[in-house]
């Protein structure tokens, strides 16, 4: 059973007096969280050590620009844990990210809520957010999906967040405007909050009311896996998809998955020499410049497709409107799913590629 | 009269069975079809998946990877990790609708050169159906 904790506030504001007493009685060294950076509504992760800051912060805005788990591992360790809330698919992205030796679960007190999405970046960038929130919440408080959130989150059955310390009840909580309910997962979440003024209860996320929303969400995923066609066309699908790609490699930059400092596909090892343009050229009779965008495309998916938590991050900042993550997410799910894995489930299950069994895959090699 | 199509079809050979395997099958005068051509590698583990990415997309008609029996590996588990790769790489070109048929991996140990000729022959005859890699014309890639 988990410790509840209720709150007579909206649960926004819970939440950021949470945080305030986290800080002023010294549980943790900082806070991380989204906050208001501007008048025209643009909005920045922030690590904050001073309570009065957070008068700006909104920690529960809808809306990622960029992957907090890939930030909270460029963030050095501190004298005590950072409290950070971000949403369940950035936690995903840090717990893979941790597995890979770019972070540390004790390094923070980690806290997420059940998500109902986010707005995409052309929303924000155009300000047009604040318009938007009122219906955004009203769905969230009767638990189904909002209009205005972004395709991929339309199509994420993973909202309810994994590995979490803390985690608030957002989706379905009818008077989200006027309470606030806190989860305690783990000892050390408890012992942090000890002495928080709520009402407090034992009890545990009611998982069943889910049920539907996740229902949708997975037929929502298919419907864009269909959609997507991609496995009937063959090479001529993917030149038809890729055509477009201006190999401005955002897609990898923004992934919090691809952590190397140096991509591979950046690295020299991709360069053409004159012989072997040359070489291209006497057996197809012309090239396309630059060269290997389709298997950066597909290096990129055997690299890294297994962990891929569907943050949809890359077909937010793709020029070219290409699907890249509903790409990723149908292969990664194909892929992940030869060894039951699970992005960012459990932090102690090793990723795919650097771990084997010596009695699976029998049926291959052998002749 | 037109030309019989011969296949290309890379070969990463581990040096410490597949590619002595090879050998023996070339000392004992065993015939093995042209279209092999073999790369030495330490290990098949060394294979990177962008290595077959690579290949295919260049045009080669198909690509074998050779390495030691599962358990034989000289680096005690350099296969295991092969298969692995192998598997995520062929479910990735599933996936996408790529001919996964072309790629292929097997075990042949160094004593086993026999074993090398009829698992080259049978890919080569395979492949000979399947017909040209359709990769080699299109310039996009």
């Amino acid at each position: 059973m988990d410790k509840v904790l209720k709150i007579d506030i909206s649960a926004e504001k819970g939440v950021v007096e949470l945080l305030k007493y986290l800080l002023q009685n010294d549980r943790v060294s900082g806070v991380f969280t989204l906050r208001k950076t501007g008048s025209d509504g643009s909005f920045d992760y922030a690590l904050i050590t001073e309570p009065g800051l957070l008068e700006d912060a909104i920690p529960l805005h809808p809306f990622m620009h960029v992957n907090a788990g890939k930030i909270l591992s460029a963030l050095p360790s501190m004298r005590k844990p950072v409290a950070a809330v971000i949403k369940p698919c950035e936690l995903r992205s840090f717990v893979e990210l941790v597995k890979r030796s770019q972070g540390a679960l004790d390094d923070f007190l980690l806290i997420s809520y059940t998500c109902g999405g986010s707005f995409p970046y052309k929303t924000t960038v155009k300000g047009q957010t604040d318009k938007l929130l009122p219906e955004f919440w009203k769905a969230v408080k009767s638990g189904l999906d909002s209009d205005s959130i972004r395709p991929t989150c339309r199509a994420c059955e993973y909202f309810v967040p994994m590995n979490a310390d803390i985690t608030i009840s957002l989706i379905g909580e009818k008077d989200l405007d006027s309470k606030c309910s806190i989860f305690l997962h783990s000892g050390k979440s408890e012992s942090m909050v000890e002495g928080f003024k709520a009402e407090i209860s034992k009890g545990e996320l009611d998982l069943s009311r889910f049920d539907s929303l996740v229902k949708k969400r997975k037929e929502q995923k298919e419907k864009d896996f269909k959609e997507l066609n991609i496995q009937d066309s063959g090479l001529d699908g993917m030149i038809d998809i890729f055509g477009k790609c201006i190999g401005c490699h955002g897609c990898s930059r923004i992934c919090p998955i691809c952590h190397c400092i140096l991509c591979d596909f950046e690295s020299c090892a991709y360069d053409y020499d004159t012989s072997m343009i040359e070489n291209e050229l006497l057996g197809r009779g012309g090239v396309r410049v630059p060269t290997d965008t389709i298997l950066y495309q597909i290096g990129r998916l055997s690299h890294m497709s297994f962990s891929c938590t569907g943050c949809g991050l890359c077909t937010e900042v793709c020029p070219a409107d290409i699907p890249v993550s509903t790409i990723f997410r149908k292969t990664g799910e194909k892929v992940a799913g030869l060894f039951d894995y699970v992005p960012g489930k459990d932090v102690d299950e090793e990723i795919p590629v650097t771990i084997f069994k010596e009695e699976e895959l029998s049926e291959l090699g052998n002749d | 009269m037109s030309k019989e199509f011969m296949p290309k079809i890379i070969s990463f050979l581990c040096k410490w069975c597949t590619y002595s395997g090879a050998d023996l099958a070339g000392t004992n005068r065993m015939k093995y079809p042209p279209s092999i051509l073999p790369l030495r590698v330490m290990c098949s583990s060394r294979v990177n998946p962008v290595f077959l990415i690579k290949s295919f997309l260049h045009g080669a008609d198909g690509v074998l990877i050779g390495g030691c029996h599962p358990g034989d590996c000289h680096y005690q588990s350099g296969n295991y990790y092969t298969r692995r790769r192998f598997a995520i790489l062929t479910t990735i070109f599933d996936s996408l609708g790529l001919e996964s048929e072309r790629l292929k991996l097997s075990w042949i140990s160094a004593a086993e050169g026999t074993k090398f000729v009829r698992v080259s022959t049978e890919f080569n005859e395979k492949i000979k159906s399947m017909g040209e890699n359709p990769a080699k014309k299109k310039i996009f890639l």
